[in-house]
């Protein structure tokens, strides 16, 4: 059993309950300047550990990069 | 000469150049390219990180304890979105400054100024040091003043586009209509036009492109903190009035005879 998140535009199937913090460990994904949202919502980093991801989830993790 | 200090959100900065982080050849003359303009902020965008997360970050080689990061809304089209990426920018710990940009247009980029002003409001309701950029329209720059904006950011023409100041007297219009600060944002191709910018009174010109896409990005910071430098001081020292004949320099008594 999974359930079937978008991360970045990208489907990934992930295990039932994982949270956003599991995902962020899961990506290997740095947490310093660094901000999700899930279904347009921006997540507090307060509420990663306790936030957990379901089917059809849209997930965006976005930092800094270079623009003008 | 005596100067004030550009005030932004209660910060004081001393420099009155805002450079960008986009498109630079490598990191390292990005790094090197904000340390000879001399500026105290540096936009940044925010975007998807690349998975799994593992590469390089800017910000690797952007000091924050010494530059003031900007995170822009580059790419938003709608109000909506450009509040959600402050949002985000926010929680990421970027801050509440931000260079608010809301595209009306592909081509151009030229700014939707309802979606901005709109935008504006919101923002600067939620807490934000809100820096929108718009267009050379005076009306719109006072609008924009009472939306809550902290300064207007008028642009001198298309982004990335090198024009220089297009409109000047437009931009000098939206000088005696506001009383926040006036920053020009984009369309700087080289240093005269961000001289021209500060001699018109402007308060800070912020650029990318003019610097990260010259042949030596380094130096031509440097010509840009030496323009911003001197136009300010330029404005400051009061110029002389422009007219049409000659006025001689030199003393016209006491010339010798010539005469034979």
């Amino acid at each position: 059993m999974s359930v079937t998140i978008t991360v970045n535009g990208k489907a990934m199937d992930v295990e039932p309950g994982l949270t956003v913090d599991g995902l962020l460990t899961l990506l290997n994904v740095k947490r310093e300047y660094t901000a999700v949202a899930v279904n347009r919502e921006v997540i507090r980093k307060s509420a990663y550990g306790t936030l957990k991801l379901s089917e059809g989830d849209k997930v965006e993790i976005v930092r800094p990069m270079g623009g003008g | 000469m005596y100067d004030t200090n550009l005030v932004l959100g209660g910060k004081e900065f001393t420099s009155r150049l805002i450079v960008g982080t986009g498109k630079y050849s490598t990191l390292p003359i990005m790094r090197d390219a904000h340390e000879a303009s001399g500026a105290e902020i540096v936009t940044i965008a925010v975007r998807r990180v690349s998975l799994p997360g593992t590469g390089e970050s800017i910000l690797d080689y952007i000091d924050t304890k010494r530059y003031t990061l900007l995170p822009n809304t580059a790419g938003c089209y709608t109000a909506d979105e450009a509040i959600r990426t402050c949002y985000l920018a926010r929680e990421a710990g970027l801050g509440e400054l931000v260079k608010l940009e809301v595209i009306g247009d592909q081509r151009t980029l030229f700014p939707d100024v309802m979606g901005l002003l709109e935008a504006t409001k919101t923002l600067a309701r939620e807490g934000f040091t809100v820096m929108p950029y718009t267009n050379d329209d005076p009306v719109m720059a006072k609008k924009l003043q009472d939306a809550g904006a902290a300064c207007v950011m008028p642009l001198g023409a298309p982004i990335g586009s090198g024009l220089g100041i297009r409109n000047p007297y437009n931009i000098k219009i939206i000088l005696e209509t506001v009383t926040v600060p006036v920053i020009v944002d984009a369309g700087v191709g080289t240093a005269s036009d961000a001289a021209i910018a500060m001699e018109l009174g402007c308060d800070g010109v912020l650029m990318n492109t003019a610097i990260a896409g010259a042949q030596d990005a380094v130096s031509m910071a440097r010509a840009m903190k030496l323009a911003v430098e001197a136009g300010r001081l330029a404005y400051k020292s009061g110029r002389i009035g422009k007219k049409l004949y000659a006025t001689a320099s030199s003393p016209l008594e006491g010339l010798p005879d010539w005469t034979s």
